[in-house]
Formats: C-alpha cells, structure tokens, sequence
C-alpha cells in the first residue's frame, strides 16, 4: 500500500477505535465524546457561525502580527548577520530570549498594553520573530566565501552584493525560519488566547472546557490542526520545494 | 607603497611581493619577493606545488587580498582591489545556484548596472561562443563539472576584463572535460587575445596553455625558474615534445618538493 491509502486505512482505523472505546462506555461521554458527537458539535458550530468568527478573529491576529514579525525579524537577522559587533551583543541577547516560551510574555504583556488586542499581537510577536531573526543571520553567515569572492571579482559591492548574493544565498535559511516563526506564532496565539479570554479559537476552547462540552473542546482542536496543515501545505510546502530545486538541493521533500 | 613606483612596461607586473599570514602556530610566510610580469596579451601559467602561495599570489592580483610589501601593477598603475578588468575563475564554478546560466553570465553586467535587454543578449553570445547557446535558461545544477566551469568562463569574459586570472579551474574535473577545456581555452584566448595568468600544480596542463610557466618555490613562494614553451597550438597533453619538457620541468620540481618536505621535517623535529 502506497502514500495516502495507507494513510486512509490508519485513520479510518484510529476513527474505528476511538468510536469502540466510546462503545464500551468505560468514560462518561462528557469526559470522552464520540467521533459522532465531534463531528456534529463541528458541524453544528460552523453552521451557527461561531467556529468561522473564532477562525478569522485568530486569523486575523496571527497574520497582522506575524507580518509584523517578518518586518522586524528579516531585517534585524541581516544586519545581525553581517555585523560582528551587533552579532556578539544584540545576537546573544536574542539567543537568550529564544529560550524563554513567549507566553511568559503575557502578564508584562498585559500591565503595558492592557486586556487589548496589541497585548495579544506582542506575545505573538515576541515568539515569531526570534526564530525568525536567528535563521536569517545564520543563513547571512553561512554565505559561501566562495560566492562572496566571485561577486567582489565581477566588481559586485555594497548594495548590489547584498541583493545579489547574500539575501538569495540565505533564502533557504530564510524560509526556514518563517516556518517555524510561523508554528511559533500559531502556538503562541492559542496560548494566549486559552488564557486571556477574548473572542478567537483559544476562547472557545476554554468556554467549551467550562460548559463541559468536550465533543466541543475537539472539534476546535481539529479546526486548529487543520488550519497548521492548510498552512503548511498550501504555502511554506510548495515555497520550500521550489527553492530547493532551484538551488538543486535534493532530498526529502 | 610609500615611493611611486617606476612606470612599467608590462601590462601586469609584480616587484617583491610579500605576504605572511598570522596562523595559530605561528606565522607563515605565503610569498617571499615575488617578481613576475606578462606582457599584454600573454598566457602565462604559474606552476607548483600545493602549498607555494601560488593562489595567494593570484588572489592579491585580484585584489581581494593585500599585500604586507611589494607592488602590484596594472598598466603601470597600482592595484587597489578587485576590478572587473581582472576577473578570477576559482577551481569551483562559484555559479550563483538561485540564478539561470543566463543570469549567471549576465551577473556581472548587472553588477555594472546594465539594461537587462542588453546583458542577455551578451550573456547569450558569449555562452554561444563556450558552446553552451542551448543552456540559456538551464538551472546550474543540471550541468556537469566541466559545463560549469565553461559557464564560469563565458560569465568572466562576458564583463570584457584584460586580464583574467585562473586559480586550477580544471583541476576538479576528468581527464575528457579537462582536455576539451584546454582546446576550448587556447581558441578563446587567441581569438579575444586576453592576458591570462593561470596558476595550476599539473605540469603538463601549465606546457598546453603557457607561453611561459613559472616555477614557484614552496614557502616562501618565489620564482624559482621560468621556462618558455613554444610550442605549436593548439597543444596536446600528449605530444611528445611536450612530455619532454614536462620531465624537464619535473625534476626541477621534485628538488623542490622534497626541499618543502625536508622543511616539514624540521618543523616536527625542532618546533
């Protein structure tokens, strides 16, 4: 069996357990609901119009502020990237913040810009950009010499290297980079969502969690994992693939 | 450069170039008095062993790097660093991988500032003239070694330098490519009549291309022989006049092999 009709028999299958498990009512059906009941919590939820408000108030939070994130993190990595000086202060200082999980952000987050969208947007900022900052001065520093070289003999200087050389020999680092910005981003909104109440799919899940409608609680959870796979299928999959085969990188994609 | 230096005859000439580099063992001296010149138009090959700063003495013609002492001269004119009247072609193609083997040849145009409309064109031409017109809008990584390394050449020659300075570009490829290249080299060199320095450890490629092969000694780098070869062209590796001077060549080699090894010796005996 091949790809996807593999995939098909294990899921059907995982569906057929839990569905078993349910049957066998070892759980009350509040703690542990049935694929059914999901399934037309989801359905019921989309049709009374509150999954798709939850789904753009999210979507709409994460895009505005990992925009922002790649305003501030590409430029910031290719200046950190190119100056030893700013590498050896500011690089360490970004280094150390990456360490600390952005949602511990949230309580200064809070006392600066009050129970507010923008309170959000920074926690959301603070986990995307970092990544963002340190995959792209990486992939600044680990311009091939070589590359380098060519471009000075060929009388390439300045603004035109930089365009050039430096940005296009970075661009894998790159993607990579606002990839897991990206999952970062994604991560820390749900985070601060659950905790903050205020409209998005974090707040659903904490309603469901108070009203005891579990079926509730994982029909957002699928909604969550579906919009990381569209994401990643839709736009970082066919980025990456399309700059590996034209930088002939060959390998598991 | 602290005197002018006397005005030169030559259309590239080297007076007692030195270079030492600060290594974690302690220094190492690269070039010791380096003199050389080629007149205009002149394949000049520098020959030796690993190690004899032949590829430090290009990259300073280049200008990428500096010389401690010593002078370099363009025409008479000191170097200032790098120009594309003098344009390297390193042992790997160093062809941009995000780039088409059109916009590879016509990077160097843009660099200049050309019309877009204007540096394909010529980027089309001069990959005519390395026969690879039909690679246009190929990726670089659909080429072979040896169609980079053409691809390498078109891209130099596209910017019309005067000198252009080979750092092994055959080096890394099989003995067929490496023979094609040679003819494909000697054509375009007589045809555009460029000043070609070109630093290589293979005796016998250094007696194909050269009008004259220099000897270096290994550290300090210094001419130590210089040999004219006149040859018929275009050359074949395999002639037998040329294996005979290439015998010649190589016991005045190996005496220098082996007096860079005795050195080493010495190194590990009394450190």
């Amino acid at each position: 069996m091949t790809g996807w009709r593999l995939k098909l028999v294990f899921f059907v299958g995982l569906l057929l357990l839990w569905e078993a498990l349910v049957r066998l009512q070892l759980w009350p059906s509040y703690v542990f609901p049935s694929p059914l009941a999901v399934g037309r919590s989801l359905v019921a939820g989309i049709a009374n119009g509150f999954i798709p408000l939850a789904v753009l108030t999210s979507l709409r939070r994460i895009l505005l502020a990992y925009a922002l994130s790649l305003l501030i993190g590409i430029p910031l990595g290719l200046l950190l990237g190119r100056t030893r000086l700013l590498q050896e202060t500011l690089g360490t200082l970004v280094l150390g913040l990456q360490a600390l999980p952005s949602i511990c952000w949230l309580p200064l987050a809070l006392l600066w810009f009050g129970l507010s969208e923008t309170a959000i947007g920074f926690v959301v900022v603070m986990g995307a950009v970092l990544s963002i900052t340190v995959s792209t001065a990486d992939g600044v520093r680990n311009t091939p010499p070589l590359y380098l070289r060519a471009a000075r003999t060929m009388g390439a200087r300045g603004w035109r290297l930089y365009t050039g050389v430096i940005l296009p020999s970075a661009l894998p680092a790159i993607l990579s980079g606002m990839k897991l910005g990206w999952s970062f981003a994604w991560r820390s909104l749900m985070a601060a969502e659950l905790l903050y109440v205020s409209l998005g799919l974090g707040q659903v899940l904490t309603l469901g969690r108070e009203l005891n409608d579990m079926a509730r609680v994982l029909a957002v959870m699928l909604v969550i994992v579906a919009i990381g796979l569209l994401t990643d299928f839709a736009f970082f999959r066919p980025a990456e693939r399309r700059v590996r085969q034209r930088w002939g990188l060959h390998g598991n994609t | 450069m602290t005197t002018a230096p006397p005005a030169s005859p030559w259309k590239l000439d080297l007076r007692g170039v030195c270079k030492t580099f600060r290594a974690s063992h302690g220094e190492f001296r690269a070039l010791q008095d380096l003199d050389f010149h080629a007149a205009a138009g002149e394949f000049v090959c520098l020959l030796g062993p690993s190690g004899c700063g032949k590829t430090t003495a290009l990259n300073i013609i280049a200008g990428l790097e500096q010389a401690d002492r010593g002078d370099v001269l363009i025409d008479g004119r000191p170097v200032a660093g790098p120009g594309p009247d003098r344009v390297v072609i390193f042992q790997e193609a160093a062809l941009f991988p995000w780039l088409t083997v059109r916009d590879n040849v016509a990077f160097g145009l843009a660099a200049h500032g050309m019309p877009r409309a204007k540096r394909h064109r010529l980027a089309e031409a001069q990959l005519e003239m390395v026969n690879l017109g039909d690679f246009a809008a190929a990726s670089v990584h659909e080429l072979s070694g040896g169609m980079k390394q053409r691809v390498a050449l078109a891209r130099a020659l596209a910017l019309n330098p005067e000198i252009l300075l080979m750092d092994e570009p055959f080096a890394a490829l099989d003995a067929l490519a490496r023979e094609a290249l040679h003819l494909e080299l000697q054509t375009l060199w007589s045809a555009t009549g460029k000043t070609i320095v070109f630093v290589t450890h293979n005796v016998r490629e250094a007696l194909v291309l050269g009008d004259r092969v220099l000897v270096l000694s290994a550290s300090p780098g210094r001419i130590k022989s210089e040999f004219r070869c006149d040859l018929p062209r275009p050359r074949s590796m395999e002639s037998h006049s040329l294996v005979d001077m290439a015998q010649a060549i190589l016991s005045d080699l190996r005496s220098e092999v082996q007096a860079a090894q005795e050195d080493v010796r010495r190194d590990r005996l009394a450190p």
